[in-house]
């Protein structure tokens, strides 16, 4: 068996430079004002992307014949809070999702509301940041008739999806996952709040009971777990302020490269 | 042919001209390049070793069974641990530089070693933030030297190969004088000889492009964009796949540049692509236009 440097270790720099001596590239790299030179090459991928992306391109589909035998559990793979112990105690029942923030009616959605909804199902290839990929099939409601039963607030641009995992374990709550999504990507047909996976209901390791699709990014934006959707006009007061739990250490917002 | 052979010359010194070899457009795209493929070279192993392994197809994840063809790990071995390197059913004990090599004089479990990643120790974020900044600052130096190359008809002169120099003949020639270490000199030396074209146009017009598209490949928005370039290389895993295999052959061009380099009069190379003069000995006669006669 071979050894696995756990995701947070790789995900995370490790802090063993930080004791070690410092060569001059890594002094480099931690060099803010480098840093911001270098984000200039992200914000250009997004602008490309986006003026290429100008339609609502679908991500590829696939067929059942292409999907993976096993589709890998990453991240975390059961959450330790006490909010979500409960919620398996209970096999999900009491589970509700909260869909609110800038909009004009805050809704509370439990997942008979959510199935009973029109579903899309599809069959998509996740990729990971870490480099692997994963075929699977996917079905929910999508986000965008979600977004309608709510109707947006004017000034509202970026929904806020707000996980029950600590991926972090912490006091004070900044561990918790989130990610965040603009709503060029929420209003994409592909962008679904998925309750089933391979057709059966979706598995605790992969999210249970509700993730979020939003196909054409990489696999840290489809966030798990979820408990809460929050339409906001800035994500600057919202953990450390970029947006999602892995860009908040140091991941791009945009994930579409 | 050198001028001391050359009868008609028997009498007279060879002179040495120095020539303009190198435009301006070409030296400043050559060292950009150069900065960009090893700041690429070096966040790419970085983002290589957040999953060191390579699968060929749509999908692939270190779960069982996709099978991995190339895998770089470490394996617990007793108290310490080994470094093993698998490639198809062959596998290599590589510790100390593969799978396995020392981070702060610890053996770490790592694909590439330390000394070869940007940053040195394991930092994905930041390793496709640099990956992505070069890749942009690579695409536009490309874009300005393919746009140069066709004006000024740099490409066409100095690195299309002529149908007489790719017959099989010539070819094998230049092979068996290459292998000799005999390079070309005087008059002959003004041109590109045909292997230094093959290499130069099969390197800039067939394996940088391929980074490039393999590189959007992996790309989940790009592929939206271009769907059809999961079917040229056979899917994502297979683009990651190629992405590697054309880096390394990348790096071994290089390795054989630079070589060629040192050993066929390193200071006159380096003074052509610094200065873009070429020093050549020739049979003194009346220096063409565009010479300096020293």
């Amino acid at each position: 068996m071979s050894i696995d440097l756990t995701r947070r270790r790789f995900l995370i720099g490790s802090g063993v430079a930080a004791t070690g001596i410092l060569t001059g590239c890594d002094a480099m790299v931690r060099s803010p004002s480098v840093n911001a030179v270098l984000e200039k090459g992200e914000w250009l991928s997004m602008k490309a992307q986006r003026l290429l992306l100008g339609g609502q391109q679908l991500a590829r589909e696939y067929t059942e014949a292409d999907m993976s035998p096993v589709f890998k559990a990453n991240g975390t793979q059961m959450p330790e809070t006490d909010v979500y112990k409960r919620l398996i105690d209970t096999n999900f029942a009491d589970w509700r999702l909260e869909v609110g923030g800038m909009v004009k009616t805050p809704k509370s959605f439990s997942m008979a509301d959510l199935k009973a909804m029109p579903s899309r199902t599809q069959i998509t290839r996740h990729d990971c940041v870490e480099g692997w990929s994963a075929i699977g099939k996917w079905t929910g409601v999508p986000l965008g008739l979600v977004l309608e039963q709510v109707g947006l607030a004017p000034g509202a641009r970026y929904a806020v999806f707000h996980c029950a995992d600590d991926y972090e374990q912490s006091l004070d709550g900044s561990g918790l996952y989130y990610e965040s999504i603009d709503l060029v990507d929420a209003w994409h047909p592909q962008t679904i709040l998925s309750y089933g996976m391979n057709g059966k209901d979706l598995e605790i390791a992969h999210g249970a009971p509700l993730r979020l699709r939003v196909e054409r990014q990489l696999g840290y934006k489809h966030a798990k777990y979820l408990m809460r959707i929050e339409l906001v006009d800035s994500f600057k007061n919202i953990g450390s302020g970029k947006g999602g739990f892995w860009e908040d250490r140091g991941y791009e917002w945009y994930a579409g490269i | 042919m050198t001028s001391g052979t050359s009868g008609t010359a028997l009498n007279e010194k060879p002179k040495k001209v120095l020539f303009y070899r190198h435009s301006l457009a070409v030296r400043i795209t050559h060292w950009l390049n150069v900065l960009c493929l090893s700041f690429l070279l070096m966040s790419g192993l970085q983002i290589f070793n957040a999953h060191p392994h390579l699968y060929w197809g749509q999908y692939g994840a270190d779960a069982l069974p996709d099978p991995a063809f190339l895998s770089i790990e470490a394996y617990a071995d007793g108290d310490s641990m080994k470094g093993v390197t698998t490639i198809g059913p062959f596998q290599f004990t590589t510790t100390g530089v593969l799978g396995a090599s020392k981070m702060d004089g610890e053996l770490t479990p790592r694909a590439f070693p330390s000394w070869l990643t940007i940053p040195s120790y394991q930092d994905l974020a930041t390793g496709r933030r640099w990956h992505f900044f070069f890749a942009w600052f690579f695409v536009i130096n490309g874009f300005v030297y393919m746009l140069y190359g066709m004006v000024s008809r740099h490409f066409r002169r100095d690195l299309l190969p002529t149908r007489a120099e790719l017959t099989p003949k010539h070819l094998a020639h230049e092979i068996a004088e290459h292998a000799r270490l005999r390079f070309p000199k005087g008059e002959e030396a003004r041109r590109y000889n045909s292997l230094q074209k093959l290499a130069y146009v099969g390197v800039g017009f067939i394996l940088l492009p391929l980074m490039i598209l393999t590189g959007l490949t992996m790309s989940p928005g790009f592929n939206a964009i271009f769907p059809w370039l999961l079917d040229v290389f056979g899917g994502r895993q297979s683009a990651r796949t190629i992405h590697f295999i054309t880096a390394s052959l990348i790096v071994a061009f290089v390795v054989v540049h630079v070589i060629m380099v040192l050993i066929s009069g390193v200071w006159n190379n380096l003074r052509s692509m610094i200065t873009g003069y070429y020093a050549i000995k020739v049979d003194p006669a009346p220096a063409s236009k565009g010479e300096v006669s020293k």
